[in-house]
């Protein structure tokens, strides 16, 4: 085994210096001459570098996106080929020539997983992933030591850490654009609801129920006001805000739903802050109407107004997202009939409003045209169970579908 | 008890003193002087044990093992024998089963071949066949091995002719501390004892051994330096080549376990599954020919036992299939294990 150096190579004419872009190869990985192992960008040229030797890369030196000089050390690779060289100084040569003749055998092919009874013992008894052991044996070779070296940095924490690092790397290579494909980068908010939709469904065993709620009075009682309200306060009467009025008074009344799971313990809020969920071209917000249930149906209007503006022109702050207890997700306004939400980490449940639809509903033994409307809840199944999810569901019900002036005053 | 491995002084007849730890004096031994020190003293302490063999009484052996022996205890205890093997052998067993306690020297252990007969047809069945009624309490000292410009017939390594034979016990020591306790044990051995001398370590190892009265247990192996990182068993003058070879080799980082077997039939197995699982990595080594060597049986008993510890193959390093130790320079070099060969072996087991 003889240490080479691989330097950045001049890449054109006149090319000074050039930034790594991409690593294609780590250390470990065995590779053949000429194989690629970075990806470089000059001012010139964005080229791919190939390894001048067969053998295992030992070391990154240069980082991603560092930028280094032609003919300064990018990594070094342990080669196969000079052993012979290097031992011939120090033994008698009889001894020698049978040795090397031996070892280039066993080099010629990648020793990395060819397993030693000892190996495979160990990693079985103390569950390792041999394809992420690095072998510090000939060609690559996992040894007992390595995997006794391994067992030991188990013990003390370190072995977890590197795990997930390498694990996300592999699907992201799986898939490929082909010809005509566009290539979105995954950034700022998208990337934001990516990790927490991931963290939502992985972490939070998600139940659901839905209820239909006959919302008739409802939408008698806004039709006959929403005109006069616009004309007088400027934005509109919409159905969301008496939705919104009614979660909070549930709320009130079963505040286990209005609570977070903490690990050790559940976290039940006094302030009832309802998250609403607010789209914006491709973007989601989730900003924050505060103390809801202290609010009447017209200031919750308002400020369902004012962050839906904010969002529109793109100044809502991290202070209008802060503080949620529960979500309200008015799936309706785009048509949908039936959703399963993901909750929004780390509440304990988020309600779907969907589409009002006028529908045939049997009353008193005979048919009459119906406004409907369905809630869904999910739930996160750690925190609530069924029964007091229900005993919710129905007060919401008993709310919404006896709102009238009376009941539910505007201002 | 420190043991010091030393290199040959010119003065080599004569016991030297050195200072220890504690301010005792502790003399100096060579290998063959403690061979000597250990018969003295036995003959001192028990009447019954005498010896027997060519050139033994007045020369006092031709390497000088029984030097002083004749002056000391006489031509009835000290006796010269004809040029006959079987003759020696065949005597000895016989005053063993009266009784006595003989220790029989072959001058090389190349002649022993004559009384091959004697000692496995008759000394090693005798308790057997008599179903425990009759023992055969020999010694049988040889010097073997090569090295020494000694060519085809006195340079061998016997050991395997006998290292099948349930009732014979082989010993072959690889320090003067280890020879004066295993020979004295030998002497005192109910049974029969083959207690081969490496002829190159006579008068090349020297290192501290008491002058008290003490054995070493017989069927035990012994440990000569602990390490993690490869296994070499071995036994007799190859234990001192692996010992330079592991100190060398350490400074590169390479940490070598060696366990010297000290008793090579019956082989001590329990320390040598502990010794081949402690690493995972076996290098074996042996004199004698390859092929139907000790070392193999050793490697028998590891695949045996040691299966899913072991992270490489057992390595065998051992003398070439060849008939003989040669006699020109160049090729007994070539045949006998050295320091050198050691190294080589124990870097390639260390980077697989």
């Amino acid at each position: 085994m003889v240490l080479e150096n691989i330097k950045m190579p001049q890449l054109g004419e006149s090319v000074t210096e050039g930034t790594i872009s991409n690593w294609l190869v780590q250390p470990g990985d065995h590779v053949n001459k000429y194989d690629p192992i970075a990806e470089v960008l000059t001012d010139k040229v964005n080229a791919e570098v190939p390894s001048s030797f067969t053998g295992i890369i030992k070391e990154i030196i240069a980082e991603e996106d560092e930028t280094i000089a032609v003919g300064e050390l990018m990594c070094t690779i342990e080669t196969e080929q000079k052993e012979e060289v290097r031992s011939t100084d120090q033994f008698d040569n009889k001894t020698i020539e049978k040795d090397s003749a031996q070892s280039v055998e066993l080099d010629q092919t990648d020793m990395k997983k060819r397993y030693s009874p000892a190996v495979l013992r160990l990693a079985q008894e103390n569950d390792i992933d041999l394809s992420e052991v690095k072998g510090n044996g000939r060609a690559g070779r996992i040894t007992r030591k390595d995997i006794e070296k391994v067992i030991a940095d188990k013990g003390s924490g370190l072995e977890t850490a590197p795990k997930p690092a390498t694990k996300p790397k592999k699907p992201t290579n799986t898939i490929e654009a082909q010809n005509g494909d566009k290539e979105i980068p995954v950034t700022g908010i998208r990337k934001a609801i990516a990790s927490n939709m991931v963290r939502s469904t992985t972490e939070i065993p998600h139940a659901w129920m839905m209820i239909e709620v006959d919302v008739t009075n409802l939408v008698k009682y806004r039709n006959a006001e929403k005109d006069l309200f616009k004309e007088t306060e400027g934005y509109n009467l919409s159905y969301f805000a008496f939705f919104l009025n009614a979660i909070a008074k549930a709320l009130k009344k079963f505040p286990e739903l209005n609570s977070s799971w903490a690990g050790d313990k559940i976290i039940q809020h006094k302030d009832i802050n309802l998250s609403i969920a607010v789209a914006h071209g491709k973007e989601l917000f989730v900003p924050v109407i505060k103390n809801v249930d202290e609010k009447s149906i017209k200031g919750i209007a308002k400020e369902i107004a004012q962050l839906s503006q904010k969002a529109r022109n793109g100044s809502l702050t991290q202070e209008d997202m802060k503080g949620g207890t529960f979500t309200v997700n008015n799936t309706g306004s785009f048509g949908s009939v039936q959703s399963m939400g993901v909750i929004n980490y780390p509440q304990a449940a988020i309600i779907q409003v969907e589409s009002i639809v006028k529908r045939p509903v049997i009353i008193d033994d005979m048919f009459a045209a119906r406004d409907m409307v369905n809630l869904c809840l999910s739930l996160d199944h750690r925190v609530l169970d069924g029964v007091i999810s229900g005993q919710f569901m129905s007060h919401i019900k008993e709310i919404l579908e006896n709102i009238s002036g009376d009941t539910t005053p505007i201002y | 008890m420190q043991k010091v491995h030393r290199m040959p002084v010119q003065n080599q007849f004569m016991t030297s003193y050195m200072e220890t730890k504690g301010g005792k004096m502790m003399p100096i031994l060579s290998y063959i002087q403690a061979v000597t020190q250990a018969m003295k003293e036995e003959m001192e302490r028990d009447e019954k044990v005498f010896v027997l063999g060519e050139d033994v009484g007045v020369r006092g052996g031709v390497f000088r093992a029984t030097e002083g022996l004749y002056e000391q205890f006489g031509e009835s205890r000290v006796i010269d024998t004809p040029l006959a093997e079987s003759a020696i052998a065949g005597v000895g067993i016989g005053a063993a089963m009266y009784g006595m306690r003989p220790v029989a020297e072959m001058q090389f252990a190349d002649f022993i071949l004559p009384a091959v007969n004697q000692i496995i047809s008759e000394a090693a069945k005798m308790r057997y066949r008599s179903n425990n009624d009759w023992t055969c309490p020999i010694t049988i000292r040889a010097p073997y091995g090569g090295g020494v410009h000694g060519a085809l017939y006195h340079s061998q390594s016997i050991e395997a002719i006998f290292a099948n034979q349930p009732g014979l016990k082989i010993v072959m020591p690889s320090s003067p501390y280890d020879v004066k306790g295993l020979l004295k044990a030998a002497i005192r051995d109910e049974d029969p004892v083959l207690f081969l001398e490496h002829k190159r370590a006579y008068r090349s190892i020297k290192e501290e051994v008491p002058d008290t009265d003490y054995t070493l247990p017989i069927g035990k192996a012994d440990i000569k330096r602990e390490g993690s990182d490869i296994t070499i068993i071995t036994y007799g003058l190859c234990v001192q080549w692996a010992i330079q070879a592991a100190e060398k080799l350490a400074s590169e980082g390479i940490d070598v376990h060696i366990l010297d077997l000290r008793t090579i039939y019956p082989l001590d197995q329990e320390a040598i599954k502990q010794a081949a699982s402690k690493t995972g990595k076996v290098l074996l080594i042996t004199e004698d020919n390859k092929e139907g060597s000790i070392i193999g049986e050793v490697a028998a008993i590891i695949s045996e036992h040691c299966l899913f510890d072991l992270d490489a193959p057992v390595k065998r390093l051992a003398g070439p299939d060849v008939p003989a130790m040669p006699y020109a320079p160049p090729l007994e070099k070539e045949f006998m294990i050295n320091q050198d060969k050691i190294e080589a072996a124990i870097r390639d087991l260390a980077e697989f």
